[in-house]
């Protein structure tokens, strides 16, 4: 790896400096890519790697692009993701990307620079307190203080990144310790065996499970992103699991793509945005199974009203997740892999009981179409938003090209979850729990660089993307084709919406008076500008934008006063949906006491 | 929740690193937990593992989730509830200033005699009083006290353990 190979006077040993140890490790841990922003303190490992080819790096434009660009990377390869940024503002930037991959738990290891250790704690330049800082903004932190610690510490960040509950850790490297010698010492035996669970699925909690399941007359899967960490072979179980039970399946917003979309037993999302038939499922079901999904505030609405007759069961790798919001019945502790799996070997051949009272419920809450608008097609007419979203979902399938859908936050996402479909997992990247303003477009860049062939798509407000539109340089520098679809209504659209329903129409701040020509912005990155005004010009855009082989923003200018809808105002129950002026509520069974909410 | 809060006992034991305190401390304030006291210290040098003493208090559910918080920490290796693994004793030492002269300084001495308080420093006008017992055993020798002089007061926070022969310990194979 080094051009002189130094050897050390006692040991005979290699002489490697720090910065070449992180590298080994890094590489012996399998990284290809690290995403990151040199600056002084990391600047020893920045030389290494210039000394190096095995490990990429990508030069993002701001620390907190770096890390959703990992989070993105690892969610679309279920690879652990690696960031690099120097000390003090690298690692402040790098800190709301930390807090959204704790939230939705993605595997990163982030390596901070760090002062050197005879100046920590004197205010140095570029010092900041980065494992104070993120104590409570990352899964596990370190900072390592002296060189012999150096190899095994990143070798157990990478290994509390992966294990259990994944999600972000981060290694502090004052700059001594990289610019000196230090020892590649041989991987030591993990610490961490106490958190490995013995033993699969408790075999009591499956008996129990499996015997509701057989009884029950209305059941329902709630899925979440747990099935996404769990791999792509959770996935598989648990299609086989719906096939052989013929159990209708919900999803939260972080575990679309778990089950197929287009499916007939998908019911679609659950929660404050979600369908009118997985909500009302969930909220009349008799057995609930949830998969690797945690009772989110945005799934659950008024919690002592949530799923009021059923039977819970709650499968979670993070024993923490199980009682927290919500009683359940039976806990089922563990990876959801062995957990489907052994609830599939314990329904074995059962047949499939005969749910057809519950389907046609079901039937008859899908016919109110929650989704469902009217686009008026005359080519002069406003787009509406959802109809620019099914249409780019069309054609892109068209392509018959292997998709990965990034977004921002706000109406644009929720449109996105609810009209663009998903056969396989790991092909939706969106920012959760922590609800991340900027994070689709350096996500983007994160799924492309991971995936070069692959179709990859930002569904964009315009708000958001400006919040990480220095990316554009990342995305011209490495010529990533990562196509821009934004949605311009020139408002924050949920902050518009919230401020409609609840804060009397009064659009304090929300709306936007100088947005940037978004065509001429593409141009001055190198990339392609195209902007749709009218339905007229929407399939030709999006064909263009399809079609051509570099990155292109595509401006969608839509109808600037849409309401994203079905809406479970907060607070409210799941019957207590509002709805969209295309539907009748009344045949939703909602009730007038949850319209009169807000 | 209309639940009862119950206070609890919880002994954590976790290694002495740097950080790791300010983890669980973090943990409690970060998700609005109280902490009603804390004591920690070094128990076990040959593992490099201190043992918190945590008194807090809040509904089951609450408490659960403490619990369940505390074993993701990675530096912990093993929590116990005291409360609900059955009788324990908890102690806390508590030193008492008391200034005073004449009639009050003499029944201030009586009273910490009753109380088994030791007087660890005295001078002309003042005692240090030295007492270790139940928190509430030193509320009540506080409130004694209060007319009687008390200018000062240091506690350490409760330090409990369980009755009986059987231990709380971590896994040897697993530190």
């Amino acid at each position: 790896m080094t051009a002189a190979a130094e050897r050390d006077a006692t040991t005979g040993n290699e002489a490697l400096n720090g910065a070449e140890v992180l590298l080994r490790v890094l590489d012996e841990q399998g990284v290809e890519v690290v995403f990151g922003y040199p600056g002084g303190a990391v600047l020893p490992i920045y030389d290494a790697l210039f000394k190096q080819d095995r490990i990429r790096h990508i030069l993002v434009r701001h620390e907190q692009a770096a890390v959703h660009a990992a989070e993105a990377y690892a969610r679309s390869t279920g690879k652990v993701g690696v960031v690099l940024v120097t000390s003090g503002p690298g690692a402040t930037n790098a800190v709301t990307g930390l807090v959204d991959a704790l939230m939705d738990s993605i595997p990163l290891v982030c390596l901070t620079g760090q002062v050197p250790t005879k100046l920590i704690g004197n205010d140095a330049f570029q010092e900041a307190d980065t494992t104070g800082i993120t104590r409570p903004a990352t899964k596990h932190n370190y900072l390592v203080r002296t060189p012999g610690a150096l190899a095994q510490t990143v070798r157990e960040a990478f290994e509390v990144a992966r294990s259990g509950r994944p999600g972000p850790v981060l290694v502090d490297l004052p700059k001594d310790i990289t610019v000196g010698q230090a020892p590649l010492t041989a991987p030591a035996l993990s610490r961490l065996k106490r958190f490995r669970r013995q033993g699969g699925p408790d075999a009591e909690a499956i008996a129990r499970t499996v015997e509701a399941m057989k009884t029950a007359k209305r059941p329902l899967f709630y899925t979440g992103g747990g099935i996404i960490n769990s791999g792509p072979e959770a996935s598989e179980l648990l299609r086989r699991l719906a096939r052989k039970t013929g159990f209708p399946v919900t999803s939260t917003l972080m575990g679309l793509g778990a089950f197929p979309s287009p499916d007939p037993q998908f019911l679609g999302m659950l929660g404050m945005h979600g369908s009118v038939e997985a909500n009302m499922a969930t909220h009349g079901c008799d057995l609930l199974i949830a998969l690797g999904a945690r009772f989110d505030d945005r799934v659950t609405g008024r919690v002592d009203a949530f799923s009021p007759n059923s039977f819970k069961v709650h499968a979670d790798i993070d024993p923490s997740q199980i009682g927290k919001i919500i009683r359940v019945d039976v806990r089922l502790e563990g990876d959801v892999r062995d957990t489907l799996q052994a609830l599939l070997d314990a329904w074995d051949d059962t047949p499939a009981p005969d749910l057809s009272t519950w389907w046609n419920q079901i039937a008859s809450w899908r016919s109110v179409d929650g989704f469902g608008f009217t686009q008026d097609m005359t080519p002069s007419a406003v787009i509406r938003p959802q109809h620019a979203i099914r249409r780019l979902y069309e054609m892109a399938m068209e392509t018959g090209r292997d998709t990965f859908v990034s977004t921002e936050v706000g109406q644009h996402q929720m449109w996105a979850a609810q009209h663009f479909q998903f056969a396989k997992p790991n092909r939706w990247l969106t920012s959760g729990g922590l609800g991340t303003m900027g994070y689709g477009l350096p996500a983007a860049v994160g799924a492309q660089v991971a995936h070069p062939d692959a179709l990859v798509i930002d569904i964009a407000g315009e708000a958001s993307t400006l919040m990480n539109i220095q990316e554009l340089g990342t995305i011209a520098q490495y010529r990533l084709p990562v196509k821009i679809f934004i949605l311009n209504n020139q408002y924050m659209g949920m902050v518009r919406q919230w401020q409609e329903l609840l804060h009397g129409s009064r659009y304090s701040q929300s709306y936007s008076e100088a947005l940037p020509d978004f065509v001429k912005l593409a141009e001055a990155f190198q990339a392609t500008g195209m902007r749709a005004t009218c339905v007229g010009e929407l399939d030709d855009v999006i064909r263009r934008m399809l079609e051509h082989d570099g990155p292109v923003i595509a401006d969608i200018c839509v109808a600037e006063n849409e309401n994203c809808y079905p809406m479970i105002p907060s607070g409210a129950a799941h019957n207590q949906m509002l709805l969209g002026p295309d539907q009748d509520s009344a045949a939703a069974g909602l009730t007038e006491e949850g319209m009169m909410l807000v | 929740m209309t639940e009862t809060i119950q206070n609890s006992v919880i002994s954590v034991l976790i290694e002495n690193e740097s950080g790791a305190l300010a983890r669980v401390v973090g943990l409690f304030s970060g998700r609005g937990y109280n902490i009603e006291s804390l004591t920690v210290a070094l128990v076990d040098a040959e593992h490099s593992l201190s043992r918190i003493t945590v008194l807090t208090s809040g509904t089951p559910q609450v408490i659960e989730q403490i619990k369940a918080q505390l074993k993701r920490l990675i530096p912990v290796h093993a929590v116990c509830d005291l409360t609900e693994e059955g009788p324990y004793v908890g102690r806390e030492l508590a030193l008492v200033k008391v200034v005073s002269r004449g009639e009050s300084r003499t029944e201030g001495l009586r009273i910490a005699d009753s109380f088994r308080a030791r007087p660890v420093d005295t001078t002309a006008t003042s005692f240090v009083f030295e007492l270790t017992g139940s928190p509430s055993k030193i509320d009540a020798f506080i409130e004694l006290m209060r007319p009687l002089g008390l200018a000062e007061v240091s506690r350490t926070g409760i330090a409990a353990i369980g009755r009986g022969p059987s231990v709380f310990h971590v896994n040897e194979e697993h530190v």
